[in-house]
């Protein structure tokens, strides 16, 4: 079964209070150097083939659903 | 005529009794709406109340604003229905588009609960217009996702159009821009804060009264309809 996936991430402008917390942990734990933005990323299951307009249609749900564009940018592509 | 005030459950609503009393204790009669329902049963004014809808799934507010009664209140609230969104139903109206801008995480990172001092900057909406233009009230706050962010073009016409409905006043306790607590949208019907009035309605249970002023004011506004 096809697989397409979306990440969703906060526009770059926008604060990401769960990256700062990852990224205050991580320097806790001694990693250094390292800034984390939190995104989420979602699985999505085609039934039948993958095709042009099944992928617009995904474009279209996370644009209507899965991301909210006033504060995250999202990402859609083929899984391998 | 008494008004009848619609107060919408959804799924993992906490705030919707509290609601539903304080339309009661105002003097207005009560109305229960329900998420799955289109039907807003002929009410004067709806209230999209606090809570954690759908449990806060994907985003606050996000698939609450896709359910059937959201339809007819995007479609009623057109045509000038008084709609109010405390908290979670704040965070209901933006992502339903009816408000510009969105709530995320509090900058500290904490829920934060408190008696929030408020100062009300505009009166020309359906919901202030029983308060004065720069008046100081006290609000229950009660939230983890209050931080309102919009673009800078979208926050610079919220203040040009006095579109700013409540302001934070002493502390910002979530980092939303310019402290903004509450907006409206271009006609002033519908209006979306974070603190809480139904819970500022008897002196028993809240640090204040002046949650009253919110449902005297829907109530002045269609009186004065008739």
């Amino acid at each position: 079964m096809p697989r397409v996936i979306v990440d969703v991430m906060p526009k770059p402008e926008i604060l990401d209070p769960q990256g700062k917390a990852v990224t205050g942990a991580l320097q806790r734990l001694g990693f250094s150097g390292l800034a984390v933005r939190q995104g989420k990323r979602f699985e999505v299951e085609v039934d039948g083939d993958l095709s042009e307009e099944v992928l617009e249609q995904i474009r279209h749900a996370a644009e209507t659903l899965l991301a909210n564009t006033v504060i995250e940018t999202f990402d859609v592509r083929v899984a391998p | 005529m008494t008004a009848r005030i619609g107060v919408v459950t959804f799924p993992g609503s906490l705030d919707d009794a509290d609601a539903l009393r304080a339309v009661k204790l105002s003097g207005a009669e009560p109305v229960p709406l329900w998420h799955a329902s289109d039907d807003l049963a002929g009410v004067d004014a709806v209230v999209l109340p606090g809570g954690f809808s759908y449990g806060d799934y994907l985003r606050c507010g996000a698939i609450a604003r896709f359910s059937p009664v959201m339809d007819e209140v995007i479609r009623r609230a057109g045509q000038g229905l008084p709609v109010l969104g405390i908290c979670n139903g704040f965070q209901v109206l933006c992502e339903a588009h009816l408000l510009p801008g969105a709530l995320i995480r509090n900058d500290r990172r904490t829920f934060v609960c408190r008696d929030q001092l408020l100062r009300v900057e505009t009166r020309d909406t359906v919901w202030t217009c029983d308060f004065e233009d720069g008046q100081e009230i006290v609000i229950a706050l009660k939230n983890g996702e209050g931080n309102y962010q919009a673009d800078a073009e979208t926050v610079a016409r919220l203040e040009g159009e006095n579109r700013v409905v409540f302001r934070y006043l002493d502390v910002n306790p979530n980092g939303s821009l310019h402290d903004i607590a509450g907006i409206t949208n271009e006609r002033g019907n519908v209006v979306g804060l974070m603190p809480h009035p139904e819970h500022n309605v008897e002196l028993l249970t809240g640090a204040s009264i002046d949650g009253l002023g919110f449902f005297s004011s829907v109530q002045r506004f269609l009186a004065a309809l008739v």
